[in-house]
């Protein structure tokens, strides 16, 4: 039954998790003060009162054992999701995942799966400051055997968190922080591949690749831009859709991605060389890349909205990139700050 | 039945079979240094030459729907639990015959129809997941037990206290076993750790906790029975101390040259295979001569096991792109 409604980017979540734990009985929720309290971002609402205490647990502030749990507790047949409060937290848990979870299949000669999922809320915004406020994409982007999603709205928030229960095999979803709140409709039988990014706006002059909450402000850039682009969510990170990337820039002949992370090292460069490598001599410009300066997540409301890639930097930027077919330089550039 | 459930089904049942398996493990484990010679072998391996009690005491006290989580060094445990000496060898040696296929290699032992999770090479990254085996069991209903298995250094990193606390919380099925061998890598504990009786950290999560003679493969089996009945009846989790020596070096590398004079013969008077055979002769189990044709029939067994694996194939280049993630449909065993 196909129902749609105007829920909360939060709500989508806990929506969700009900929905795949009424679905299947090996789906179990745990993390710090997810049950009881029913998450600090109210992420679990309602699930410790319908599911019990046996499969909606509180843990210590362990991230390790719990994440270490869920591995042992996916190899037996259950369908774990944790939660990692800020993804920050995961730092202390990175072994469990990345040279654990990620390597069973492998080093088991393809007998057991992890189909376990770890959820982490990420990104800036809010004014938690710089170990409360990075997306950290990078540290998981790198591991064949895991699966990065992050949606950026509801609707993904919804459907990528059903896909990431359901897959076989460990997925991390990456949940931007600051979209919590934000509204949008959400049609609980519209599903979305892990592995297959969303066009969210058909274009023709430039291909704008987004991520999380960098998704809205790349939408809003365009119409100040006023240009005729292509927005696509990528949604999935790894395994990221080289397929429907490479397609529109054929089409545009231009790629910009627009990235919450530092300039070096982000998931976007190998969007980047991806295209370049595939596409060179189609290409109207050079791709390039839109994200924070190389700096830490300053706390300063006045500079935390600069340090991200802001509505009316974009728009800059897409104007200019197409108008002279050369790559912007960035805002701190142009400020003399580098 | 399989060869494997065979193999475990014997000591389970038996303690001359348990006395075979640790005379096949200390003949096995003596033909790695050789093979390494020969460059048959790569990289690096980790010899439990002098825990052979432990493994097998461990083994014939577990079903094999229990689920054990070792280390690196594990190829004793896997060949107690009874993983065949071919598949073993042939994954110390990265052929198509070993467990994993070759692409897993020394550290990296497995099979799940004998409860054995693949063995992890990074120490204390396996007791939260043998928490995590038991949670599933508690969660499900069902009476199976989760072992974790590591050194004494693992006492020092936070998994195992993070590990211990979580199961000590949720009352898991869950007995973790110290392999106290008083080294961890080339540091002796007394100088990376502030205590020697490393069961009593347990104190600390109200855990039972006890040391055992992992010397002797009678009070190792006598240790491990206990935990697995308060395990399997709800009792929740134990923490294990087995005293035990590495009559080798950490890994390939290590000569070991850091021990004190006469430390290792101190040990060798407790070797468990010593200790088995005093024990099996005085009770008229076993006779001298038939220790004698044991021994050398396993060396003759273990000789084939070698040629059988050399002969094995290389893995394919598409072996490597196997097994990294589930295929769509696949049902997760």
């Amino acid at each position: 039954m196909s129902t749609s409604s105007v829920m909360r980017f939060r709500q989508a979540i806990v929506a969700a998790l009900a929905d795949e734990m009424r679905a299947d009985s090996s789906v179990m929720l745990f993390g710090e003060d997810v049950a009881e309290a029913e998450g600090p971002f109210k992420t679990s609402e309602g699930l410790l009162k319908e599911f019990g205490p046996l499969r909606v647990r509180d843990t210590p502030i362990s991230e390790m054992a719990f994440t270490g749990a869920a591995v042992g507790a996916a190899i037996m047949g259950m369908k774990p999701v944790v939660e990692i409060m800020f993804m920050e937290f995961l730092g202390v848990a990175l072994d469990q995942l990345v040279t654990e979870a990620a390597k069973m299949r492998y080093l088991s000669n393809g007998v057991i799966s992890v189909p376990m999922v770890v959820r982490a809320s990420c990104g800036s915004g809010l004014g938690f400051g710089s170990q409360h406020s990075q997306t950290l994409e990078n540290w998981v982007a790198a591991t064949p055997g895991l699966k990065v999603v992050c949606p950026s709205d509801a609707q993904a928030a919804y459907s990528l968190m059903r896909a990431a229960i359901q897959d076989s095999d460990p997925v991390m979803v990456l949940e931007p922080r600051i979209l919590y709140a934000e509204r949008g409709t959400v049609d609980t039988s519209h599903r979305i591949e892990i592995g297959k990014a969303r066009v969210l706006r058909v274009g023709s002059e430039v291909t704008v690749v987004s991520l999380g909450q960098m998704v809205n402000v790349s939408r809003a850039a365009i119409e100040l831009a006023g240009v005729d682009a292509e927005l696509i969510d990528l949604a999935t990170v790894v395994p990221w859709d080289r397929e429907t990337v490479l397609e529109s820039v054929k089409k545009t002949g231009r790629l910009i991605v627009v990235e919450e992370a530092p300039q070096s090292g982000g998931w976007g460069s190998e969007i980047v060389a991806s295209v370049t490598s595939n596409l060179f001599g189609t290409l109207k410009g050079a791709p390039f890349r839109i994200t924070t300066p190389d700096v830490p997540v300053p706390y300063s409301g006045v500079l935390e909205a600069k340090f991200v890639p802001t509505v009316e930097d974009v728009a800059r930027q897409l104007k200019e990139s197409i108008a002279s077919g050369t790559t912007p330089k960035s805002w701190w550039e142009l400020e003399g700050l580098k | 039945m399989s060869i494997q459930l065979k193999r475990r089904e014997a000591v389970q049942n038996d303690e001359v079979a348990r006395y075979e398996r640790m005379i096949e493990i200390r003949e096995f484990e003596e033909q790695i240094n050789g093979l390494f010679a020969t460059g048959a072998i790569r990289g690096t391996t980790h010899l439990c030459l002098g825990q052979e009690a432990l493994a097998v005491g461990l083994a014939a006290e577990l079903r094999p729907s229990d689920i054990v989580m070792a280390t690196y060094r594990g190829h004793g445990i896997a060949l107690a639990l009874g993983l065949s000496p071919e598949s073993v060898l042939g994954e110390i040696m990265g052929k198509t015959i070993g467990c994993c296929g070759g692409v897993g290699g020394s550290m990296h032992l497995c099979d799940m129809d004998l409860g054995l999770l693949p063995t992890s090479a990074i120490v204390g990254g396996g007791i939260p997941i043998a928490a995590g085996a038991a949670l599933a069991f508690q969660t499900q209903g069902k009476d199976g037990v989760a072992v974790s298995v590591f050194g004494d250094g693992a006492s020092n990193i936070g998994a195992f206290h993070e590990g211990l606390n979580l199961a000590a919380i949720w009352n898991l099925p869950v007995i973790f076993i110290c392999d106290n061998n008083i080294y961890g890598e080339y540091s002796r504990i007394n100088t990376t750790t502030p205590l020697l009786d490393l069961h009593e950290r347990a104190e600390s999560y109200k855990m039972p906790h006890f040391a055992i003679d992992g010397m002797d493969v009678k009070a190792v089996q006598k240790g491990v029975a206990e935990a697995v009945n308060r395990a399997r009846s709800g009792g929740g989790p134990t923490l294990i101390e087995a005293k035990t020596y590495r009559f080798a070096g950490h890994s390939r590398a290590d000569q070991a040259l850091y021990r004190p004079e006469g430390e290792l013969e101190m040990w060798q008077k407790r070797d468990p295979i010593k200790v088995t055979e005093e024990d099996l002769l005085s009770r008229g189990l076993l006779t001298a001569d038939r220790i004698a044709q044991i021994k050398s029939d396993m060396s003759t067994t273990i000789e084939g096991v070698v040629a059988t694996c050399q002969a094995s194939g290389e893995p394919t280049l598409a072996s490597m792109f196997q097994n990294i993630w589930t295929p769509k449909g696949a049902i997760n065993k």
